[in-house]
């Protein structure tokens, strides 16, 4: 990984999270970017969470999901955790506190959204608030670049990172124009499916990643879909610049079955695995 | 008018494609697909003869000499897309995706379906053309429609129940939308209406616009001259657009939409998304949304589950906004007085969706009767589909009971 480093030569084109990519290549190593939904098991209890994230050597961004109604590119772990959270009352709104708790704690927040909710709370306010409390950049899972422009528009005057997604199924024209659109990084689903834990990660995966980088080498990749240990995390930061854990982070919120544990030793046990992951995988 | 949608799925303001990347390919095969099916003879030749040879097209005109009596001066013609096989529209818009899905080479459709009739329609042509075929269906609605659950398993077809979110028609679609992201390398996920993100809402049109092909000819040939008015249920909105389609150029016929308005559309329980829904992104494309204050989808109501939708095809809310069509909200007793009105007066079962839009006619018949006194309107309805899935709910509706009238001979 260390010749990497060399890779993002271009700093307008890295925004605020894409640095601090660049910083863990700079170290030799994948970042880690940590997932959580916001306002699970509760807002107050998810604020801890997010916390928990920076506890010991920690993750280098968080993705904050804001729960959906319908969320199509999520499984079953997310899904019963946001519909949870929604029928508590969780907010949009609610994501600029988990934003300023991750920022106070020392890491960088990003959020993960679909977009209704974006549109409906208004694409400059949205990233106008965001940006205040301390948010780096936007990750749209149901947003392509294709229908963009307004949101173009509102990142670029908030100055925040807009990071699109990226699919084996998608033509390498379309892998160079998604990327040239992002600022930050670019999201490579590493799979062909939704969200979830899976106990092999994809073949394609590093297939997908060294498409990113031939398409676009400035801009760093990071890998989702599927990581759950530190192994894994390990094989994907052999190839990929950032590592992405999701459901595998959830799970550690309802291990016994009741989604309010008492402590956060296990989510803090599986951030100390992955990050040891990410820094063995270096070549 | 332009020609609608846009290159990019667009209808003004509204449409568009809102989907995970990863689908971004296929949807862009299936509109390029979809585009070159219609010039090729092959295709377009097979599909008018299964219209014709298996689904019983052209479906007829019938003229509801008693029913209009009910409709102040007008004169009340319904087109018959209840006479087709299965038994509503659907089956237009099933033979032609599950065509179009042999012709991409896939070999396997899913479907979302509500009440069932999607469903049905799908598992139809799946056994016809010898395509796996799986339904997604809320778990609220395969208890409420467990006979519709059977008729596709008979076809062949696997039904999962969801047993996500509210359990209903959005979340069977929400699944639908999961499961394609992993399998469309060999599976073509068949929507059922005009909703969803582009090519859908344009394919689906042109897929029913059929209806209006030939209920424009047979208005011109056999009843002199085009109709004054044009009215459908919408729901997602594929019988209204097909039933519209022809007649949008047309600045002489009015188009009228009717949604289900539920218990009311102050109650807040209804399914009237033109009427008191606003603008979002829902399923892929930007339309009108039943949704809270932050873009949370709101569940809906209706006593008819095929309009049970929070969500409307993109190009409705676009018909609405520029005014070229207009829509009303159908209170579930409205409809089921029409539906009872059109049985008793006609010998036609309505399905429920379809009384939405008969109880509209007959409001906008006693409307213009007042308007215009001397005026005798030509009021031209699509009679969507059939009731014989409906008597259950009617049965309760009307609080019969079951029992004969009259126990006859017998022995003493």
């Amino acid at each position: 990984m260390s010749s990497m480093s060399s890779r993002f030569t271009d700093e307008s084109r890295l925004g605020i999270s894409g640095k601090v990519i660049a910083q863990c290549a700079a170290e030799g190593r994948a970042a880690l970017i940590a997932y959580l939904p916001v306002g699970y098991p509760t807002v107050d209890q998810s604020l801890e969470a997010f916390r928990a994230l920076s506890d010991g050597v920690g993750v280098d961004l968080v993705e904050i999901g804001i729960p959906y109604s319908d969320p199509v590119l999520d499984g079953l772990v997310i899904q019963h955790a946001t519909t949870k959270a929604l029928r508590r009352g969780v907010r949009t709104r609610d994501a600029f506190r988990a934003a300023q708790a991750v920022a106070e704690s020392g890491c960088t927040p990003l959020v993960m959204t679909y977009w209704n909710l974006i549109e409906q709370y208004g694409p400059d306010e949205f990233a106008r608030d965001f940006r205040a409390a301390g948010g780096a950049g936007v990750i749209t899972p149901d947003l392509t670049p294709d229908e963009a422009e307004v949101w173009t528009a509102a990142t670029d005057k908030h100055g925040l990172d807009r990071i699109f997604l990226v699919a084996p199924s998608s033509t390498d024209d379309r892998i160079a124009s998604t990327m040239a659109a992002c600022r930050g990084w670019v999201y490579a689903t590493s799979v062909m499916g939704v969200t979830g834990t899976r106990t092999t990660t994809s073949s394609a995966a590093p297939i997908i990643a060294d498409r990113a980088k031939a398409a676009d080498h400035l801009l760093p990749v990071g890998i989702g879909l599927g990581v759950s240990n530190g192994d894994q995390a390990a094989e994907v930061a052999t190839y990929a610049d950032a590592v992405i854990v999701g459901s595998a982070l959830l799970r550690c919120l309802d291990s016994d079955g009741a989604d309010m544990p008492g402590d956060l030793e296990k989510l803090r046990a599986l951030v100390d695995e992955l990050a040891e992951g990410v820094r063995r995988g270096q070549a | 008018m332009t020609l609608l949608p846009d290159a990019t799925g667009h209808f003004g303001d509204f449409g568009g494609k809102f989907v995970p990347e990863a689908l971004n390919a296929a949807l862009a095969e299936l509109a390029s697909e979809f585009s070159r099916a219609n010039e090729d003879p092959t295709f377009t030749t097979e599909l008018r003869r299964l219209q014709r040879d298996y689904s019983g097209r052209p479906t007829p005109i019938t003229v509801a000499e008693n029913f209009s009596k009910l409709c102040g001066n007008a004169r009340v013609l319904l087109k018959r897309e209840d006479l087709n096989h299965t038994g509503a529209h659907k089956i237009n818009n099933v033979l032609g995706q599950a065509l179009l899905t042999k012709r991409m080479g896939k070999t396997r459709v899913i479907a979302e379906t509500g009440a069932g009739q999607h469903g049905v329609a799908t598992a139809t042509a799946a056994a016809l053309m010898g395509l796996e075929c799986r339904v997604y269906m809320g778990e609220v609605d395969t208890k409420r429609q467990a006979l519709n659950v059977a008729r596709m398993q008979l076809l062949g077809a696997e039904v999962h129940a969801v047993a996500a979110g509210s359990r209903t028609l959005k979340d069977a679609m929400n699944e639908a939308m999961r499961e394609w992201v992993s399998t469309v390398e060999n599976t073509h996920y068949l929507i059922g209406t005009v909703a969803g993100p582009h090519p859908f809402p344009w394919m689906v049109r042109e897929l029913q616009r059929i209806i209006s092909t030939e209920a424009r000819a047979q208005m011109i040939e056999d009843h002199g001259a085009l109709p004054d008015h044009v009215a459908a249920c919408v729901g997602g909105g594929s019988n209204a657009l097909g039933m519209f389609a022809d007649f949008i150029p047309d600045d002489s016929v009015q188009l009228w939409g009717y949604e289900a308005a539920g218990d009311g559309i102050e109650t807040g329980r209804h399914a009237a998304t033109i009427s008191a829904g606003t603008m979002g992104v829902l399923h892929g494309a930007r339309t009108y949304v039943l949704q809270n204050e932050d873009g949370q989808t709101i569940e809906s109501h209706s006593i008819s589950a095929g309009l049970d939708y929070p969500g409307v095809g993109p190009e409705h809310a676009w018909l609405a906004k520029s005014g070229r069509a207009t829509y009303e909200g159908v209170t579930d007793a409205e409809a089921m007085q029409a539906f009872g009105e059109l049985t008793r007066t006609e010998g036609i079962m309505p399905a429920i969706e379809t009384a939405h839009a008969l109880a509209g006619v007959k409001r906008l018949g006693l409307r213009l009767a007042e308007e215009q006194p001397d005026a005798t309107p030509t009021i031209l309805v699509c009679l969507s589909g059939r009731g014989d899935k409906d008597v259950s709910t009617a049965f309760e509706w009307f609080g019969m009971s079951g029992q004969p009238d009259k126990v006859v001979g017998g022995m003493a």
